[in-house]
C-alpha cells in the first residue's frame, strides 16, 4: 500500500502552492522596505514600546523613512503612542494604506482596527478544544496579514513592536523573508537581565544581527541636585559584560516620556535636547550607521 | 492531508468543497480516479477555523485574494473599513453632517453584513434613503 510519502502533491488543493503564493506577496512587499528591525524585551513594562516609537522618531528625524509595525496583537500600543488614534486604515488599490502620524511614520497596529470602545481583541472562534493552538495560528496569520498586505511603500527602516517575552521573537522570525537586525530593551535590575539573556540568545540562535541593548530608566534626575540617581538596584557592568551583547544607550526615567506617550507626541521630537532625548537621538545614530555599514557589506 | 484508495492502491484527487466558504465547518469531497468511489473529508468548526487561520483552502481558493481578510472576517469587534473611494466621498460632505452619514452608512453595511464600506455600499444608502 502506498505511504504519504509515494504520492506526489495532494490531490489538487495545492496547499504548498498556495503557501508559496502568500510568501510571494510577502517578498514583494518587503522588497521595498530597506530594513526591518525587531523591537523586543525579555518582560513586560520595561518600556519597549515607548524606546520603539522613539527610535522610530528618532530615525525619522533624520530624515528616513519610517514604518512601525505593532506585533502586539493582544497589547496595541502604537496607534495611542504615535499619535494616530482615531485615524482608520482604507482600502485602496493595491492594499490597507497604513495610518500616517508625524514625521510621515506609517503605523498599523491592531488598536486601529479595533472598535472604538476599548475592548479586548477578541476573535470569532468555536470553542476550541485548545484555545492558545488556534489564537497563536490567527494572530500569527494576523501578524503576516498586516507585512503583507500593507501599503508601506519604500521604507528605509521597519519597525516592529513585538510583545513581551523572549519567545515571541522566533515566531516573528519564522514569518519574515529577512530580518535585518535585532534591539532588546530592559531595564537594569537583576530579574531583568535573566530574560535579556534569553531574548540575546533566541537572537544569536537564530544568526540575527543583535543591534544592541538598550537600557531604558537607568537612572532617574534628582529633582533637587539633577544629577542621575540609579533607580533600580544596578548589576553593574560585570553583569552586563556577561549580557554578551553591546549597550545602544541608557534612557534616563523621564516623566515626561510617558507624558508623551499618552499624548501622541513623540518625546524625541518635543524634547531633543533632554538627556533622554539626545540618548535617543545617538542610539538612532548608531542604528543608521549600522545599516550604512550593512549597505556596503552587501 | 492526503487520501488514499486502498482497494486501487491511488491516490484521490480532490473534486469539490460542499460548504460555503463562510459556514463554520467544510467537507471537501475527494474521489478516486480508478474506480470513482467518492469520500468526504468533513471538518468540525474547531479544525475548520484552525485551516481558515493559516490562510489557505482546501481544493484552492475560490475567491481572490482581500487585504486582511482574515483579521476583518475573524475580530469579532472589529471596526468596518472604508476604502479610499468612499473616504473620499465622505470627505466632499459638508462636516457637521459627516459623523452622522458615517454612522448611517456603517450600520446599513453591517446590517447586510458586509464586510466593507465601498463607494456601491453608498450608493445603496442613498437609493434607500430617497435622495
Ligand atoms: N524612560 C522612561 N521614563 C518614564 N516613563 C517611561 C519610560 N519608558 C517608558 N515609560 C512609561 O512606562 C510605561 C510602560 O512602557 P511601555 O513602553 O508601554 O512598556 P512595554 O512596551 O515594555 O510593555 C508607559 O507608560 C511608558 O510611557
Ligand atoms: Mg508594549
Ligand atoms: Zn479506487
Amino acid at each position: 500500500m502506498k505511504t504519504y510519502r509515494d504520492i506526489v502533491g495532494d490531490g489538487g488543493s495545492d496547499i504548498a502552492g498556495q503557501v508559496a503564493r502568500r510568501q510571494a506577496r510577502m517578498r514583494a512587499r518587503m522588497a521595498a522596505v530597506a530594513s526591518t528591525l525587531a523591537v523586543m524585551s525579555g518582560k513586560g513594562g520595561v518600556g519597549k514600546s515607548a524606546v520603539t516609537a522613539n527610535l522610530a522618531a528618532a530615525l525619522a528625524m533624520r530624515g528616513h523613512r519610517i514604518g512601525v509595525l505593532d506585533a502586539d496583537i493582544n497589547g496595541p500600543c502604537m496607534a495611542r503612542m504615535l499619535g494616530v488614534e482615531g485615524q482608520a486604515l482604507t482600502l485602496g488599490a493595491g492594499g490597507v494604506t497604513p495610518a500616517v502620524g508625524p514625521l510621515g511614520m506609517k503605523v498599523v497596529s491592531m488598536d486601529l482596527l479595533l472598535a472604538p470602545d476599548a475592548a479586548p481583541v477578541e476573535w470569532d472562534a468555536p470553542a476550541p478544544p485548545q484555545p492558545h493552538v488556534w489564537r497563536g495560528a490567527i494572530e500569527a496569520a494576523a501578524l503576516q496579514e498586516f507585512f503583507t498586505d500593507t501599503v508601506w511603500g519604500t521604507l528605509d527602516f521597519l519597525l516592529v513592536d513585538l510583545p513581551p517575552g523572549p519567545e515571541r521573537f522566533p515566531g516573528l522570525h519564522s514569518l519574515l523573508p529577512r530580518c535585518d537586525g535585532a534591539i532588546v530593551v530592559t531595564i537594569p535590575s537583576g530579574m531583568a537581565l535573566l530574560t535579556v539573556k534569553r531574548s540575546i540568545a533566541s537572537a544569536h540562535s537564530l544568526k540575527v544581527k543583535l543591534l544592541g541593548v538598550v537600557e531604558n530608566m537607568s537612572s532617574y534626575l534628582c529633582p533637587r541636585c539633577g544629577a542621575p540617581q540609579p533607580l533600580f538596584r544596578d548589576e553593574g557592568d560585570a553583569g552586563r559584560q556577561a549580557l554578551g551583547a553591546s549597550i545602544l544607550g541608557r534612557i534616563p526615567f523621564d516623566p515626561r516620556i510617558a507624558r508623551c506617550c499618552d499624548q501622541g507626541v513623540p518625546f524625541v521630537l518635543a524634547h531633543r535636547q533632554t538627556q533622554a532625548g539626545r540618548a535617543f537621538m545617538d542610539i538612532a545614530a548608531q542604528v543608521s550607521g549600522l545599516r550604512i555599514a550593512q549597505e556596503e557589506g552587501r | 492531508m492526503k487520501f488514499l484508495c486502498v482497494a486501487c492502491d491511488e491516490a484521490m484527487k480532490f473534486v469539490e468543497v460542499a460548504d460555503t466558504a463562510h459556514g463554520d465547518t467544510f467537507s471537501a469531497v475527494f474521489g478516486c480516479p480508478r474506480c470513482g468511489r467518492r469520500i468526504a473529508l468533513l471538518a468540525n468548526p474547531w479544525e475548520t477555523q484552525l485551516v481558515r487561520s493559516l490562510g489557505v483552502a482546501v481544493g484552492g481558493r475560490t475567491t481572490p485574494h482581500a487585504p486582511f481578510e482574515l483579521v476583518r472576517e475573524r475580530l469579532a469587534n472589529s471596526r468596518l473599513m472604508w476604502t479610499e473611494e468612499a473616504e473620499q466621498r465622505l470627505a466632499r460632505i459638508p462636516e457637521f453632517v459627516r459623523p452622522m452619514v458615517r454612522d448611517g452608512v456603517e450600520r446599513h453595511a453591517r446590517e447586510r453584513g458586509y464586510r466593507e464600506v465601498t463607494s456601491e455600499v453608498m450608493d445603496e444608502v442613498r437609493s434607500s434613503m430617497g435622495m
